[in-house]
């Protein structure tokens, strides 16, 4: 009986999660400029989404943002996760992952309010500075997990067997948590390419990145062709997605 | 010169001390080993003689030269890790090769080495294949091979037949005593095990929290160990508190309570308290024994027994609340059991089978 009702429930979460996403899907491909019912099939509004120049801006954007901010969190973060792993410091900890716990509002008002103080102009680079700030945290996390997980003795073998701490760190650690860091630099992409509050706050008047620029859209409707931008960018979450959970143990191996 | 000079080291652990005032010294080609109970600072002393630790107290010399201030990368000194440490992303051979590599050793010259390695420890065929695809067994050998391709001067082992099983264990011991000869590395082998140090061991130092008890080749600590730790810790051993009544120059008389005089070996100052230490395989036993054959003869009635396969173990009660064990090989094929608890019998041992262990 209670397994009944766990499974229902089970199946009442996802076909909530998934059914809005799966009717926008639909509607993307959708004959008609309302979204209320199915006409027919058409590419029309990816034509729209192509012809559309502030949307292939903000993509633009994102992505920039996304590869540099992800890029630079991975390196920074992975070296933050080594430090939280090696020296078991007190604060260091809380310092790396309170940004994780802060409501994000609290950081894009900061954020704007600091880089108002040090007159730093609005723009893009303001954008990848504080998605750099936000990732940094959840990259560490991830890699010292990954570190937390792996045996002490590895590394030390190889000093053991004549390796300096530096070709210890490149030849045995680095590989054994590249799936950790490679995990952490996806999450940080995603993270950062639909990022709202923050980049809100932090943009300025120049900038503009696709959920800016999807939300200033639907402000007026929500037309099919925020569907199919939508569908895209759920493709490539899912791509994200698919090529993160096949990040296995085994795949260490240099095979 | 002794090869590896170790004087009064010492480490701390906050307020507590792992290893306290270690010292010894090591000869080239020697098979040494550290045996006490878990936690007395095997692997502490071994991380400091491998260099991923420092004392706060005393030196470590190599060849006469100081080695704590040497980086472990730079030590001449192999360690063979508990968890075999192998590199799980590297194949065997790349393992093997991993220290060479570290020399700067061209491709041709490693890759005759690492050849000759596998075929030393008889997996060369497995070259190809990663750690977790190997046997436990196997694996053992693959680290023994990473740790000797280069010819340490030194090699530290930390319990390395820890995770096999018994019959591979045996095995592997003696694996280890032909290959040592063979290479003529000096080793330094941890172990809790005490039938194994004193298998494989030219000398141990029987160590517990933190010091050394006694250091030793394997014949002097079994048969003269120098105090109660070390009697009971290794093999199985009688301990009857007693006290010096009379002493020669190697031959003395104790006084034990309820049971009367023993003669024992060595010498002390009489009215001394301590323990007599007595192996069971040393103390005969029958229904009916000649008296004059050994020093000390007692009767006593059978308290219990334990049938071992190759051996009976007998607890005699010699005296109210005094019981000794003796040991009687079950050698006769067929032969009934001649004992069983409540039986009365007698007991005897030679004068020097006793050891008396001041306190
Ligand atoms: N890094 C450390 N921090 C605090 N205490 C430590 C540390 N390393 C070892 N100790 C303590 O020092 C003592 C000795 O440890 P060690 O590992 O040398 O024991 P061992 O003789 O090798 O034991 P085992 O046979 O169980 O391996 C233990 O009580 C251990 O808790
Ligand atoms: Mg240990």
């Amino acid at each position: 009986m209670s397994r009944k009702i766990l499974a229902a429930s089970g199946i009442a979460v996802y076909v909530f999660l998934y059914l809005p996403l799966l009717i926008v899907v639909a509607y993307s491909f959708n004959n008609s400029k309302l979204n209320a019912e199915w006409v027919g099939f058409t590419w029309h509004w990816y034509k729209v989404l192509l012809e559309d120049d502030a949307m292939l801006k903000a993509a633009g954007n994102s992505l920039f943002i996304a590869l540099t901010a992800s890029a630079v969190s991975t390196i920074l973060g992975t070296m933050a996760g080594y430090a939280l792993y090696r020296y078991k410091l007190k604060l260091l900890p809380v310092l790396v992952m309170a940004p994780l716990a802060i409501p994000e509002i609290l950081v894009g008002v900061s954020l704007l309010i600091f880089y108002v103080s040090i007159n730093l102009t609005l723009g893009l680079g303001s954008i990848i500075l504080s998605h750099i700030a936000f990732c940094v945290g959840f990259v560490a996390i991830v890699v010292r997990s990954r570190l937390s997980g792996m045996d002490e003795s590895l590394p030390e073998a190889a000093r053991d067997l004549g390796a300096t701490p530096w070709v210890a760190f490149r030849l045995v650690t680095l590989p054994l948590i590249m799936p950790g860091i490679i995990a952490g630099a996806l999450l940080a992409f995603t993270l950062s390419i639909d990022d709202f509050v923050i980049t809100f706050f932090t943009a300025g008047v120049g900038a503009s990145t696709l959920p800016l620029q999807i939300y200033s859209m639907i402000k007026i409707a929500v037309t099919p062709e925020v569907n199919a931008i939508s569908t895209l960018l759920m493709l490539v979450t899912l791509f994200i997605i698919v090529v993160a959970s096949r990040i296995s143990p085994d795949s260490i191996r240099g095979k | 010169m002794a090869l590896l000079e170790i004087r009064n080291i010492v480490r701390r652990f906050g307020d507590f001390t792992a290893v306290d005032g270690v010292s010894m010294s090591i000869e080239s080609g020697e098979f040494f080993t550290l045996l006490g109970p878990s936690g007395c600072g095997k692997t502490t002393l071994l991380r400091m003689i491998a260099g991923f630790d420092s004392p706060q107290a005393g030196e470590i010399l190599l060849d006469g030269k100081d080695l704590v201030s040497v980086a472990p990368e730079k030590r001449p000194i192999h360690t063979v890790f508990q968890s075999y440490a192998l590199f799980p992303h590297m194949t065997v051979a790349e393992n093997i090769a991993f220290p060479l590599r570290m020399r700067g050793m061209g491709k041709d010259e490693i890759g005759a080495k690492v050849k000759a390695s596998l075929e030393d420890v008889r997996l060369a065929d497995r070259g190809g294949r990663y750690p977790d695809e190997l046997s436990g067994g196997q694996r053992q050998r693959v680290a023994l091979a990473r740790a000797l391709v280069n010819r340490p001067r030194l090699l530290l082992l930390d319990e390395p037949l820890a995770a096999l099983d018994m019959k591979l264990r045996e095995q592997m011991q003696i694996e280890l005593i032909n290959l040592q000869r063979e290479v003529g590395i000096t080793f330094i082998y941890v172990t809790h095990d005490q039938t194994e140090a004193l298998a494989l061991s030219g000398r141990i130092a029987v160590m517990n929290a933190g010091r050394v008890e006694q250091l030793d080749e394997p014949s002097k600590i079994y048969d003269s160990p120098k105090n109660r730790f070390v009697a009971d810790f290794i093999g199985t051993c009688n301990l009857i508190d007693a006290e010096v009544a009379a002493s020669g120059d190697e031959k003395m008389v104790l006084e034990i309570k309820g049971l009367g005089e023993v003669m024992a070996k060595g010498k002390g100052e009489p009215g001394t308290r301590g323990t007599l230490a007595l192996r069971p395989e040393k103390v005969r036993i029958g229904s009916h024994l000649s008296p004059e054959t050994e020093e000390n003869h007692f009767k006593g009635t059978v308290h219990d027994f334990l049938y071992m396969g190759d051996v009976t173990v007998y607890i005699v009660e010699v005296a109210e609340g005094v019981h000794v064990e003796a040991l009687l090989p079950n050698s006769a094929a067929g032969r009934p059991r001649i004992l069983a608890a409540g039986d009365p019998v007698e007991i005897s041992w030679r004068y020097d089978a006793g050891t008396f262990l001041h306190e």
